[in-house]
């Protein structure tokens, strides 16, 4: 059964720079804070590809952004099988030793986290990774938790945000219908 | 289009890989998709060379009939999506195969297997398996008698598409053994359904099938003219084990006939491609400058090898119904 859900526009391109922008300054000062001089940077898809994209041109770091696709790491596999669609995971520099900042759209259960720093340590030892993500939703279901954040928006409980893009950001509210409502 | 609904979920979804038969473009573009993205997982940057997708699952490798390369890469592929893997060589002496193929499968069974890969000389027994397996359990076909062999086809698929990207203008022939080939006929199949302009097989009377022309194909019995212009050229090897009576007069004589040469190969498009599903005869099928040279993908092919039995072995185990999935949980 299909499930029925209806859509609304929650935030445009601009709104959504200027919260990319805030995450930016975020990071420049944890990672002082860390004194960390040197960061790489993964992204991952699809929605957090396009935002590390922006973060990663407006801290000007040295190394090519990584992108990951934690696909063949997710937890629920033999729930939902496998999307055949799978854009590999390309990480193009040594991620032993590496100061990462990991880069997601949406922040709720923290699984996606999960399976992304396993698929991380699979490429190497990494000395830290910085959490950031570009929204935080409640609903945690594992010990995760973002460094840093562009927003954290008041939601209702079947409410969810969806980033499209890549061109231009726009951020959508889906609303799960219940059975009944659905069949109306 | 008889194996289609042993193969496939309610749903439509692939749950047993036995025959190319009665699976649709759509199908085999998404094994040849997922196939494609797990070719990354050789990148250099990668420490660990394996995913954690079938992690827990139990996979067989049920081989009736030696096959090195092809249980290698299996196994191989199991690993890197974390499985366990055991390995079982079973001869098929003169017994009534029904009853103790049965027996062995009711074993295994017990051991709470996930996936059979099999292998077996006889066409039709990992049907036969899939019929008479457990409903959680999902079967593999690694060759079959001269009637199948779809994970070679479909790794083949792959490397052609890696290679000319599209399938629609492609003219590929199909030289040698035709006759005794399960992956000619996975072959041809898959190229049809993937949409190729022509598929040509080109092989002596004595080795082609009498009904060669229903598959799909145009027939040549002389190479120089079958190879014409075509952009893929694949090679099958001599079936040595399988030929009984005088089917070809030398193994010289076939070279100087069908086998491949430089010379030969410029009859072929500029940027052909040659193809061979080894183990290689050199001297007899072609000559180690053609199995050696530019326009060789030989090797490409074993690698990608293990990437298709990778996406067929995901796609497979995770494409059960839920109310499969909630038996095996209660």
């Amino acid at each position: 059964m299909v499930e029925q859900v209806t859509q609304t526009a929650f935030m445009q391109e601009n709104a959504i720079l200027d919260l990319i922008d805030g995450m930016a300054s975020q990071l420049k000062r944890q990672l002082q804070q860390n004194g960390i001089s040197e960061a790489a940077m993964i992204g991952i898809h699809t929605g957090g590809v396009w935002i590390a994209e922006k973060l990663h041109e407006k801290l000007q770091l040295a190394e090519p952004l990584g992108t990951l696709n934690i696909s063949f790491y997710r937890d629920d596999f033999s729930r939902i099988g496998i999307n055949p669609k799978v854009h590999p995971s390309n990480i193009p520099f040594e991620v032993e030793d590496k100061h990462i900042i990991l880069v997601d759209d949406v922040l709720q259960t923290g699984r996606t986290i999960r399976a992304a720093m396993n698929e991380i340590f699979d490429f190497g030892r990494p000395a830290s990774i910085i959490y950031a993500t570009l929204i935080e939703k409640d609903g945690r279901e594992l010990p995760i938790q973002a460094s840093v954040v562009g927003l954290k928006p008041m939601l209702k409980q079947n409410d969810y945000l969806t980033l499209k893009g890549p061109s231009p950001l726009s951020l959508v509210i889906g609303r799960k219908l219940s059975g009944g409502d659905s069949e109306a | 289009m008889m194996y289609r609904d042993h193969q496939l979920t309610e749903d439509g979804k692939l749950k047993h890989f036995l025959s190319i038969e009665g699976l649709n473009k759509t199908l085999l573009t998404e094994i040849l998709d997922l196939a494609e993205s797990f070719t990354s997982l050789a990148d250099h940057g990668r420490a660990v060379k394996k995913v954690p997708l079938l992690r827990g699952k139990t996979i067989t490798n049920l081989f009736f009939e030696n096959s090195t390369r092809t249980r290698t890469t299996f196994e191989l592929a199991a690993k890197r999506l974390s499985a366990d893997v055991l390995n079982l060589n079973i001869s098929t002496s003169a017994t009534s195969k029904g009853e103790s193929l049965l027996d062995t499968l009711r074993n295994l069974e017990a051991m709470h297997c996930d996936m059979f890969v099999v292998r077996h000389a006889s066409s039709g027994a990992a049907h036969f398996i899939a019929n008479h397996c457990a409903p959680h359990i999902s079967v593999i076909n690694a060759g079959d008698g001269s009637h199948s062999h779809p994970t070679q086809a479909m790794l083949d698929m792959l490397t052609i598409r890696q290679h000319k990207s599209d399938f629609t203008p492609l003219r590929v022939a199909i030289v040698g053994d035709i006759l005794h080939s399960r992956v000619a006929r996975s072959q041809i199949l898959a190229l049809n359904t993937l949409g190729v302009t022509e598929v040509r097989v080109i092989a002596p009377r004595t080795l082609l099938p009498y009904d060669a022309r229903s598959l799909g194909v145009h027939v040549f019995t002389d190479l120089h003219e079958g190879i014409e212009d075509v952009d893929v050229i694949i090679m099958l090897r001599l079936q040595k084990e399988r030929m009984t009576g005088a089917l070809l007069p030398s193994e010289h004589e076939y070279f100087n006939l069908y086998g491949l040469t430089e010379d030969k190969l410029h009859l072929a498009k500029p940027d052909v491609i040659v193809m061979h599903p080894g183990p290689i005869n050199r001297g007899v099928e072609m000559d180690s400058a053609v199995a050696d040279g530019k326009h060789s993908v030989i090797l490409e092919q074993v690698s990608n090898g293990i990437a298709i039995r990778m996406a067929v072995m995901s796609i497979c185990l995770g494409s059960r119904p839920e109310h499969q999935r909630r038996e095996e949980t209660a």
